[in-house]
Formats: C-alpha cells, structure tokens, sequence
C-alpha cells in the first residue's frame, strides 16, 4: 500500500525534476550505455529472426543435400507443411492445448482462487497459495516428471482413485494432450492467480457495496463490475498465457515426448522433430514462423479486448 | 477426486455458492454469508490437495529408496537416495555448470539492462515510446520459435557447445523483460538526489552506481531474483546449445537421468530434483513479499 503510495509521488517529482532540470535531450554520448544491450538484443535476438526469415525459404539440412550446399526453395517449405497431415495434427493439438490449459483453464482457475483467495481464512489462503505459488517456481522439467509420476498408470492419481473405489484412468494413453494440458494448468494457475488479485486488490469496495444497494446480487456484481473493471488485466493475462503456452516444449517432452503415435505434438515438438530428428533446418524454421504467426495474431485479438483508452 | 475435475470445479463451484447467499432477511443473511465463507474454505483446500499431491510425492519419494511412481509413505525413511546421487558426477558438477550458465547471464543481463534503462528512464527522445514498445513486445516473443536459426547461427560461428556462447544468448533473450522491470523501478527513484549529486561533482556512472542503484535495491532483486530463476528452470536453450556431458547443467541432465544402473531409480530421480529445485525456493522466499512488485508490472504492461 505505502509502497505504491510514494512510488506515485517519486515518479510525479521525477516527472517535474525531468521538466525543470535535467537536460532532457538524449545526445549520441548519454545513449552509450545502452550499448551493450543494443549489442546482445541485436545480434541474439534481431540476428535469429532475420535469419529465420532467410532460413524458412531453403532446403538447409543438418545432413544430405541442404548440408553441404544450401539453396534457395522459395515458399516449398510453406508447401510441403500445408501438405502434410502431420503439420496439421499438431496445429489442431497446439489449439487444444493452448485453449483448454491456457485460455480456460489456467485464466478460470486463476480468477477463481483470486476470488476465493479474498473470503478464505487468511492460514488457508496462505497455505494454499503457497502450494500453488510452488508448482508455479518449480523447474519445467522437475515438473515435467512430477506430473508425469502423477498420471502415470501405477502414479498417484491411480492409487488415489483406486482408493476410493473409482475406475483408473490412463490418460497418458488415451488422451496425452488432456494430460498435459492439465499439467500446464498445474503449473501456469498461480500466475493468473497472481496477476488476478493484484488487480482484484485495485478494485475499490465502495463500487461493490453500491452495487449490492442497487440489489446486484454476487454473479451480477462479477459480470457486470468486476469483470469490465478487470478487462485490461484479463486481456493481458490472456495474451501472456497463451504466448507462453504456445512455446511449452520442455514440459511435453519430459511427459509424453509427443507421443503416443503423435497425440501430444504440438507445434514446437513437431519443429523439434523435423529440424533435428529428420535434420531439415529449413522446414523447422518455416514451421516456426507459423508458430510466431499464430502467437501474432492470437495477440491481435487479444488487444482489441483492451477498452479504447488503454490501446494508444 | 481428480485433478481434472477440481480444477474445473474450481472455477464454477464459487458461482452456485454465491447464488445462494445474500440479500434476503438479515439472520438467515448472516448464516449464508457464513455457509458461503466455509465453501469457499472447502473449494479453496480442495485445490490446494489436487495441486499439493505431485509435490508430495517428491518429498516422500526422495526418502524413500524403494520409490514408485505413486505417491506413498515410505516405509523405512532412508537418506540412500540422496547418498546415491551425492558425487560429482551426477549431482555438483551440473549443478555447478547450471550456476556458471545462469549466474554469468544473469551477471550479463542485470549490467545491460542497468545500463540501458538508464538514459530510457532520465532522458527523453524521439523515438523512447517506439523503442519501449518494442521491449515490451519481444518479451511476449516465443524463444522457442527462433531456437532453429539460433542453433544453425551458433553452428556457423562455433559457438555450439560453448558455455560462453550459451551465456551471451541465455542473456540476451532474458534482456527485454529485465529492462522493462528495472525502467519501471529505476522511474520511482527520484531526480532532485541525482542532480545533488552531479552539482557536488560526481559523474554519470558514480551517481548511477552509488545513488541511484541503492535507492531501487529492493525492485532490483525482484527482478534479479526472477531473471535468474527462469534461466534456473529453462530446459530447451542449454538443450539445444550445448553438448557435451560434462557441460550440461542441472536442467538437461535430470533429462537424462537415469540411475548407475541404467535404470531410472525414482527415488534418486526425486532426490536430484529437490537439489535442482531448492536454490529457486530459497530465492523466492527471500523474495517474499515483494513479489507482487513484479505482478503489479505485469498488469501494467501499457509501460
């Protein structure tokens, strides 16, 4: 509270000092000591995505033909994707994965214990967000394999449904990318929890209690306060999930690896395995511009939820 | 119950608790008001069980020489498995390797990012909004997108297995999101201080360094603390750029664990993984309740 308080009133004075003293023109001399990191974002961050976009339109290969002597193939790589069910069995698992674990699973369970998290006893709520708060911290690969122990066939949702007397499940098999989606969520929902009651603590009582006197009762007052009073948190939240899930590799890998028969392969397994499994270098890169192409536009639609003030 | 169905459970189970509550005469609001506060409790520790039982089985596990996959009580508590993976070998020497890589680059993106939020926090320019945009945009960028070119660059210019070449990208990739927390932190600090200091003759970098800096202590471990706890956990850049056994952090080798028997033992496996798992624990309990400073950016992100 007292932190927010005179972080506001340190940046107002900053905002009037900038104005009044501080010689405010930014010469070539100032600017040196961004040097290092316009380096470092150059050439590892701008240098890879301009090379992708070369790299997407050759046959480069880790072996045969592409290895020794690489050339130009035009948008054969966008082809040869767009032509194989494969290419299009993992976009279908990225969506579902990306939608049940990201978009509503993580997003609503988040809200959900943000919400629960104000009316809980204060030792509950601290003791369950700290469980929550760990799956969160824990290593991809740590979490990898205690989700893997989890839903394995002798794991520990077996035993615990064997022992109260309900059939086991082996969703590894039968459904991996549920599987996995559901240890996304584990270990994505304290994040939007996060993100949630931080935004949730902004939202003043008093618009609550006139909403209760005008006789909204407690979904009204979520659907039709809350909620729009949170849109920018939700879109921002929506946007960072998804990009996020969209990248998972390490998590999937550790878990199922893609399989069984490709039934959890979603687009960056799918990348991996063409590029360093088959070596194609150049059609891996083309199927990840089509990965960042589905982060770009999901984030497009993401930022038209924002309200009209906040888009600038 | 399952994990599947708590955590859709969790999201509807507030509403049909809610519904029933309020409004109505005010004894049987009170009792409602309560009934809602222990549902809500139930739901709540609910989650919290469903989300608890993986970790649990770490724990037991890792005490347990005779470890399955399921979650169980071991039946004698033996500190074997942790003996087992005590060498160098298995357990310090990738520990180790995951400190150098994670510790060089977060060494290496704290510096940059220090410095070039420097003139983006205290001077202004034409083209600072486009140029913050752009960080705030490359942070949502998919690393593992861009991993294929950076592997086939890193081959061209021998950078693959390198350590040092691991660290420069490592760095890099973490550098948008460490320059944004530590502009947002650097803007707080105020000017008036600064400027006293230049009058009395100290330069740019002395006052950054011995008045600035200190003044943004705590917003500068929130994002210390978080740079070098996603490298700590990242799997996929260390996977692709470096190759060689005894160079492979924590990170990879759990990948490839396996006992010295060649066989995955569970129980050293759950060991390994609370050695690999304790320093970013620690950390964020150091973090505590700063925490939030982090999220609050997060919300933020119009910048």
């Amino acid at each position: 509270m007292t932190a927010t308080h005179t972080t506001a009133t340190h940046r107002a004075a900053a905002r009037s000092g900038r104005r009044t003293r501080l010689g405010d023109g930014l010469s070539p001399l100032r600017a040196v000591p961004m040097l290092p990191a316009a380096l470092l974002l150059l050439g590892f961050m701008l240098g890879p995505i301009l090379y992708s976009l070369y790299l997407a339109f050759t046959d480069s290969a880790i072996r045969g033909e592409g290895a020794s002597d690489t050339s130009f193939v035009g948008v054969q790589n966008f082809l040869d994707a767009f032509a194989d069910g494969d290419f299009w069995n993992s976009v279908v698992l990225t969506l579902v994965f990306t939608l049940v674990s990201a978009v509503v699973g993580q997003n609503l369970l988040g809200m959900g214990l943000a919400l629960l998290m104000e009316r809980t006893h204060r030792l509950v709520t601290f003791t369950v967000t700290s469980i929550v708060i760990a799956a969160w911290i824990l290593p991809e690969v740590v979490a990898g394999y205690l989700l893997y122990t989890f839903f394995a066939d002798d794991g520990s949702l077996n035993t615990i449904l064997t022992s109260i007397g309900l059939p086991s499940q082996d969703l590894l098999f039968s459904a991996p990318i549920i599987a996995v989606s559901f240890a996304n969520i584990w270990r994505g929902a304290a994040f939007s929890m996060l993100v949630y009651s931080a935004a949730l603590s902004s939202v003043p009582g008093d618009v609550y209690e006139s909403a209760a006197l005008d006789g909204a009762g407690p979904v009204r007052r979520f659907v039709s306060v809350t909620v729009p009073l949170l849109r920018p948190a939700i879109a921002t939240n929506l946007m960072l999930t998804t990009l996020q899930t969209l990248s998972v590799f390490g998590l999937i890998f550790i878990m199922t690896g893609g399989g069984p028969a490709r039934q959890s392969q979603t687009l960056p397994l799918y990348m991996y395995e063409q590029a360093f499994s088959y070596g194609q270098l150049g059609y891996g890169t083309a199927v990840a511009l089509l990965l960042l192409l589905i982060g770009a536009l999901a984030s497009i639609a993401y930022l038209r939820l924002l309200p009209e003030e906040d888009k600038r | 119950m399952t994990a599947g169905l708590s955590t859709t459970a969790a999201a509807e189970q507030p509403r049909p608790a809610e519904t029933a509550a309020p409004r109505p005469a005010p004894r049987t609001g009170r009792c409602r008001a309560a009934g809602t506060r222990l549902a809500s409790n139930l739901v709540m520790a609910a989650i919290g069980l469903a989300f608890l039982v993986p970790l649990l089985w770490v724990v037991l596990a890792s005490f347990d020489t005779e470890a399955s996959l399921s979650v169980a009580w071991p039946e004698t508590w033996s500190l074997g498995n942790y003996s087992a993976i005590w060498n160098a070998e298995t357990t310090f020497r990738p520990l180790g390797n995951s400190l150098l890589l994670c510790g060089g680059a977060t060494l290496l993106t704290m510096v940059s990012a220090v410095l070039c939020a420097y003139p983006l926090s205290r001077y202004s320019f034409r083209a600072k909004r486009p140029l913050l945009l752009t960080i705030i945009f490359s942070t949502g960028l998919p690393i593992t997108a861009i991993m294929i070119p950076v592997y086939s660059m890193f081959v061209q210019v021998n950078l693959i297995d390198s350590m040092g070449g691991a660290i420069l990208f490592l760095g890099a990739s973490s550098l948008p999101y460490a320059i944004f927390l530590t502009k947002g932190f650097m803007d707080g600090v105020p000017m008036e201080i600064e400027e006293s200091a230049w009058t009395e003759g100290a330069g740019v970098y002395r006052t950054l360094w011995s008045v600035v800096l200190p003044l943004m202590r705590s917003g500068l471990s929130v994002a210390t603390i978080f740079t070098f706890v996603s490298m700590w956990g990242n799997f996929f850049v260390p996977f692709m750029l470096l190759l060689s056994p005894d160079k492979l952090p924590a990170a990879v080798t759990l990948y490839t664990f396996s006992s010295q028997y060649g066989q995955v033992a569970y129980g050293q496996l759950a060991a390994f993984s609370i050695f690999y798992s304790l320093p970013v624990v620690v950390l964020y309990l150091f973090l505590g309740r700063n925490l939030g400073q982090g999220f609050a950016a997060a919300g933020g992100v119009k910048g």
